[in-house]
């Protein structure tokens, strides 16, 4: 493997400038905003806090450089990723707040009504750069009504992290690319002693990420395309079968972890693999040299339905109706999206967000190291909240009760059976859904 | 006009009042209102009367937030009494360096319970808890235990956590107490011979049973209410084993967007805590 350094990082992230065919300032110099900008316009910017420091830090330099080139001035807040949904939905309610905010999975469908039509910024986006994944699509696009409500960024998705030297000891010269070879693999890693871990607590992002991940691998679904809730299923069964399985190979103590605690136990050597953002690998890098040298990044193995089933986290930024200054909003947003800003932003954190324009994995950072490749394709085949069902309020509230992760936790944890498990959670799916 | 007490009194009590009406009254009937109504995040809420509520009667997670919510709430009293008492008695004698001590008892209370969550969130950790750590040398136990993984592990450390932190709001109560009852009492008891468990028995306790009704209606309103510990150490997990009233409300009204169902699970606790506030209204009364 090659060595990643800082140097390469700088010569990278240039590269990235340059690929867009100009350097920021040479880019600024021919900005020409594409909607009218209301006079005396200033906004306000809600996001989460960046996994990794490299985030924030682009992201405001880039938000500077709007700044000098259009004089609307930017001010960011940022708080924790997972109270961003709370923050917006009060925005919603009260009608004031944030001119913009950076949300989550299907936000913008919980109030369709109260957000700007962004169609022109996406439609331009899309046709520059190459088009949205479907996944951006789903959590942007307002089919009811035939509008963008959302400009989709991007998901800091998720791959195997994993010690190559554990795995290679248990026999596996690569990470397996399938349900059973991964269900082999951990249980030989137990043996080992150097069991995996996923978190089954009420951990938001981690938990769900991979239950849904093995629930919609087998083919199980919460609900169908008409939202009825179909739960209860044989292929739902397998899955949670399947989960307790590899339950019962995990170091103990996984039904308590939040979303910090894998990346806690890896870096302190506890488990050999485990399901994350790229953050593990890049915390690693920074900090722990000894396990950064024998880490390893993979994709996720495939279930039995034969393509990549993986619920990652994205991310979207919405413009509320109330904004004085809806032009400058979206401009921003088109800013932002481009790639003199989208390139040295996404390089400068490794590609912890995958973005949501196709053209971008392209990018010389995603190929610059065989850890980082895995993150690029994240978003291919990545299902939405609530699938098979529409997005709206009835997913979010599904999710939000963990009604997915406590049903294999059901299982798992207690021991109850599948059919059991299923049938608690179908009657709670059918209460949200029947709302 | 000022010279009459009425009116004056209406006036020097208007600010305060005002400043109730405003952020206490308003929200409260909000609340209620939503509660009756199919409000969610973002879209006009409709009048549905009653249905919220009867919906939560048959919810399964709302059942178990309310046996978790009183189980907590009744052991945590139960035992930050107790405790509590037990210092305030130990920290009423005068030893070298009690004024040092009485500082150091405040520090569980005065920390911010966020902080203090995450900490034993690492004294609690399946991987990294000291506590198991230690027992394990001592040859106790033979594998780290899963505190905050499993059903009833998880339901005790979060109390254990409430105790920790609300035992020095008692101690200080009742150190103030202790230091008010008249020696002159204790030490005539004394002399009639009467001992340490009877003069306890028979004085101590009968003048702290003021203080204590108002401790314990405060602190029990605090704990009904408690959000920060649980939030931040389980999120209600694991399997909605630590669900309570604050936090299944957020989880409905706040991240589901259900604004109705929500401030139903809120409003619900209303009847328990006029009757707290009752009782500590009319002890404050009366202690005066």
């Amino acid at each position: 493997m090659t060595e990643f350094s800082r140097r390469r990082l700088m010569q990278l992230t240039a590269a990235g400038a340059l690929a867009a065919g100009a350097a920021p300032d040479i880019a600024l110099a021919g900005y020409k905003p594409m909607l009218p900008i209301e006079k005396g316009a200033h906004l306000q910017m809600l996001r989460w806090t960046g996994f990794v420091g490299a985030d924030d830090k682009h992201w405001k330099m880039n938000s500077e450089a709007f700044t000098k080139a259009t004089g609307v001035p930017v001010s960011i807040q940022e708080i924790s990723w997972d109270e961003v949904q709370a923050k917006s939905g009060l925005a919603a309610q009260l009608g004031s707040g944030p001119d913009i905010i950076m949300g989550f999975y299907d936000d913008p469908f919980i109030y369709p009504d109260k957000l700007v039509d962004v169609s022109d910024v996406c439609g331009y986006l899309e046709k520059k750069y190459g088009g949205f994944y479907n996944i951006a699509r789903t959590y942007g696009y307002d089919d009811a009504q035939k509008r963008w409500i959302a400009v989709p960024i991007g998901g800091p998705g998720d791959a195997v992290a994993y010690r190559e030297s554990w795995v290679k000891e248990a026999g596996y010269d690569t990470f397996p690319k399938d349900f059973d070879g991964f269900l082999d693999l951990s249980r030989k890693l137990k043996k080992q002693n150097h069991p995996i871990g996923l978190a089954l607590g009420h951990a938001v992002g981690d938990a769900n990420t991979w239950t849904h991940w093995v629930l919609w691998g087998f083919g199980g679904k919460q609900v169908d395309e008409n939202n009825k809730v179909t739960i209860e299923s044989k292929e739902t069964y397998e899955a949670l079968k399947y989960a307790k399985a590899l339950y019962e190979t995990m170091i103990p103590g996984v039904s308590s972890w939040l979303d910090i605690n894998n990346n806690q136990a890896f870096l302190a050597g506890q488990i050999s693999a485990t399901i994350n953002g790229i953050s593990i690998w890049y915390v690693a890098k920074e900090k722990f040299p000894e396990i950064y040298k024998d880490t390893r990044n993979a994709p996720m193995p495939v279930g039995p339905v034969g393509h990549q089933t993986m619920f990652n986290l994205f991310s979207q930024a919405f413009i509320f109706k109330y904004s004085k200054y809806p032009n400058a909003a979206k401009e921003y947003l088109r800013f932002m999206s481009e790639k003199p800003q989208m390139a040295p932003w996404l390089t400068a954190m490794f590609g912890y967000v995958t973005p949501a324009l196709k053209d971008y994995a392209k990018l010389p950072i995603w190929t610059s190291n065989p850890n980082i490749t895995p993150y690029r394709d994240a978003l291919v085949d990545n299902l939405p909240e609530g699938y098979a069902g529409k997005p709206g309020r009835a997913a979010a509230t599904a999710l939000n009760d963990f009604v997915i992760v406590n049903m294999f936790a059901d299982v798992c944890v207690h021991g109850t059976a599948p059919q059991e498990a299923a049938k608690r959670a179908a009657q709670q799916l059918r209460e949200i859904y029947g709302a | 006009m000022l010279d009459r007490p009425n009116v004056l009194g209406l006036l020097l009590a208007a600010p305060a009042s005002l400043i109730l009406v405003l952020l206490l009254a308003y929200p409260l009937g909000l609340g209620i209102w939503l509660s009756l109504s199919d409000a969610v995040l973002g879209s006009p809420a409709h009048f549905v009367g009653l249905r919220n509520y009867i919906q939560l009667f048959h919810d399964p997670v709302y059942q178990g937030a309310v046996f978790y919510a009183l189980m907590y709430t009744v052991c945590s009293e139960a035992l930050k009494l107790f405790l509590g008492l037990g210092l305030a008695l130990l920290l009423n004698r005068r030893f070298r360096g009690y004024r040092a001590a009485r500082a150091i008892m405040l520090l569980p209370w005065v920390a911010p319970t966020v902080l203090s969550a995450l900490a034993w969130n690492w004294l609690l950790n399946p991987q990294f808890s000291a506590i198991s750590w230690l027992l394990m040398k001592l040859g106790l136990i033979h594998g780290y235990i899963n505190f905050l993984g499993e059903t009833w592990p998880a339901r005790i450390s979060l109390i254990v956590v409430n105790v920790w932190r609300g035992i020095p709001y008692f101690a200080m109560g009742y150190l103030a107490g202790l230091t008010a009852i008249p020696k002159d009492l204790i030490e005539a008891a004394s002399i009639d011979g009467a001992t340490r468990f009877t003069i306890f028995r028979r004085i101590i306790w009968p003048l702290l049973l003021p203080v204590t009704t108002i401790l314990l209606s405060f602190s029990t309103i605090w704990t009904v209410t408690d959000f920060q510990l649980i939030w931040t150490m389980t999120r209600g997990g694991p399997l909605n084993a630590t669900q309570v009233f604050t936090t299944l409300a957020y989880q409905r009204a706040i991240n589901g967007g259900t604004l109705g169902q929500g401030a139903a699970i809120a409003a619900s606790v209303i009847p328990i805590m006029l009757i707290l506030a009752f009782i500590a209204l009319r002890s404050t009364r009366e202690g005066s």
